[in-house]
């Protein structure tokens, strides 16, 4: 039998063991991923990667600029209606009724839309726009993605204006500057950088968002640069390349995975980056 | 801030006036949030109706059914699906989460904490189809040859739950399902663990270190029970992201309606059905009845997510107070 101290002191030992064991298994699991990615994807990262658009049924010879120049359209209209509402959203939780009821409940329903099954809101924008428009388009694309960015920039909004003084907002009312005045000339400037930051981590969100854009945006062969019509992009290319029975598919899905990954990697980095030169 | 001013001397005039706007955009703006969710829950609804009302609701979650000639349509097999990979999810991600949680917080020196929390991190921000590609060309065929069959050999003997443990050597499954899904949510349930064992007082954590604790004794004695409510909010808040998800579980989980007892049986779950058949379903029962499951699925994660974030905005209060 063990003394009790030396027991104690067995127990301590073998659990932080196994606590550091868990902390190596997280770091080999995204080592893994990405050695993977790497391994299988880089060689395929040529030009005609850009220059090409993607491969039909059998055709050797493919690339992904159209899905590439599809996600960035459709993220762009993502950004370009979510991040203003949720930058305005976020001004109201912060600044016009920071303690009011409203601001409490929208605070809530936030949150849970953070983490909302992003495969409801591709059925919601089929139903409220692909249903009644009678066919796929970029457009819904968009809003869906849009739908996704609402919750992320209203988050970091109303946390990035909250480490606004309050004295700055009162050195100005004493100044004799009206309340929307202090709000855009003073609170959103001092923000600006963390609301930037926000920004840029819905764009990492939404770069690589498969689940709403199967119904919506669906996909496209074909370059197109009209938000009407079906819009290749890169999740649901890799979606469907991966699926498929072609070895160049999937050669090509891998590529586009890397390009994906990269980019959400570097913005998540460039983020922490600003935030921390921030502090 | 919120007090009137009075002073004598006249504020300009436009300020109230802009004031009145620029208040009125954001707050428009704000209801638009309230707005959405609200949308759509109500065209979830709207959309299942055609189903809940042929099949009742209940019926519709209580059938196994999936035949879309007879167009007779059920819920279980996805729902159970979608159940039982998150099941595995958290039951794998809870224990590794509060590891790498304590590791960062109590073991690691200040140098490493930073680098290991970070690339902790930049696991929850690879997006979820890369998960996808990965499970299915590479982990589930090393899991079908190697885990599999191992724990086939073991687990499946024993008596009563062995039958949990078996079926075809093919590394599509709702136990692999799991597992991706896990790997998934490990850095969501690691960062709220370690932020909320880092509000335990330093105070506290000394004194039990001053009474002869072990580091783990301090852990599970003192910054444990105190965080208790923080911890389980993690836990619910990667359950809600684990029941969600889609990409990752279409890949691997085998699309198929059957249900099984063996884990290692290929299922499905809600999102990957709907996922794989809402272009393809024709008739208005089909689509209705995918949709019904979309609703199932955003009412269940509305009460994890809601739950987490009660628990969470508690766990703030509980450490507000004590500061």
């Amino acid at each position: 039998m063990l003394s009790v101290y030396a027991r104690r002191k067995l127990i301590n030992a073998f659990n932080l063991t196994a606590s550091a064991l868990t902390t190596l298994l997280g770091l080999f699991f995204l080592f893994w991923l990405l050695w993977v990615l790497f391994q299988k994807g880089f060689s395929h990262l040529d030009w005609s990667l850009f220059t090409q658009d993607m491969p039909g049924p059998g055709e050797e010879e493919g690339g992904l600029r159209n899905a590439i120049v599809g996600s960035l359209l459709l993220t762009g209209v993502g950004v370009l209606i979510g991040a203003p509402l949720g930058v305005l959203a976020g001004t109201y939780l912060a600044e016009f009724g920071r303690h009011s009821w409203i601001a409490h409940i929208v605070r809530f329903i936030n949150d849970v839309l953070l983490s909302a099954p992003s495969i409801v809101i591709g059925v919601f924008v089929y139903e409220i726009m692909v249903a009644p428009m009678g066919r796929f388009s970029g457009w819904s694309g968009g809003v869906a993605l849009a739908i996704i960015v609402i919750p992320v920039v209203v988050r970091t909004t109303e946390d990035m204006m909250r480490l606004v003084p309050d004295a700055m907002r009162e050195a100005a009312a004493a100044l004799g500057a009206p309340r929307w005045k202090v709000v855009t000339d003073v609170v959103l400037k001092a923000a600006r950088s963390g609301i930037m930051t926000g920004i840029l981590l819905a764009v990492a969100r939404i770069a690589g968002e498969t689940a709403p854009l199967l119904f919506t945006a669906l996909n496209n062969q074909f370059f197109t640069l009209d938000m009407n019509q079906p819009m290749g992009n890169l999740p649901v290319t890799i979606f469907n390349f991966a699926m498929g029975p072609y070895d160049n598919w999937h050669d090509l899905a891998w590529a586009g995975s890397l390009l994906i990954t990269l980019a959400v990697l570097v913005l998540n980095i460039l983020t922490r980056f600003f935030l921390r030169t921030k502090k | 801030m919120h007090a009137e001013i009075t002073s004598p001397g006249r504020r300009p005039k436009g300020g109230h006036l802009g004031d009145r706007i620029f208040g009125g955009i954001t707050w428009l703006s704000a209801v638009a949030v309230l707005l959405v969710l609200g949308a759509i829950v109500a065209m979830l609804y709207l959309g299942a109706r055609p189903a809940l009302e042929k099949f009742g609701f209940w019926n519709f979650l209580a059938s196994a059914q999936w035949d879309p000639v007879e167009e007779l349509f059920g819920g279980l097999s996805p729902t159970v699906g979608t159940l039982v990979s998150s099941l595995i999810a958290i039951l794998i991600a809870v224990p590794v989460s509060f590891g790498i949680a304590l590791f960062i917080t109590e073991l690691a020196p200040p140098w490493l904490k930073r680098p290991v929390g970070t690339a902790i991190e930049l696991l929850a921000a690879i997006p979820s189809i890369i998960y996808g590609m990965w499970g299915l060309f590479v982990f589930a065929p090393w899991f079908a040859d190697n885990l599999q069959p191992l724990l086939t050999d073991t687990l499946g003997e024993l008596p009563y739950v062995g039958e949990l443990f078996q079926g075809p050597p093919l590394g599509i499954s709702v136990f692999t399902a799991g597992i991706v899904l896990s790997i998934m949510i490990i850095p969501f349930i690691a960062s709220v663990m370690r932020d909320v064992f880092e509000t335990v007082p330093t105070g506290l954590r000394e004194s039990a270190f001053g009474l002869g604790s072990t580091t783990w004794e301090v852990v599970w004695n003192v910054v444990l029970p105190m965080t208790r409510v923080g911890v389980v909010g993690g836990i619910m808040l990667g359950l809600g992201r684990a029941l969600g998800e889609t990409m990752a579980v279409t890949f691997v989980i085998g699309n198929a309606h059957e249900l099984h007892w063996g884990l290692f049986e290929p299922g499905n779950s809600i999102a990957s059905t709907i996922a794989n058949e809402f272009t393809e379903a024709d008739g208005e029962i089909y689509t209705a009845s995918l949709i019904a499951l979309g609703l199932i699925l955003f009412l269940i994660t509305f009460v994890v997510l809601a739950l987490a974030k009660v628990m969470l905005v508690r766990m703030a209060r509980q450490a507000g107070r004590r500061t």
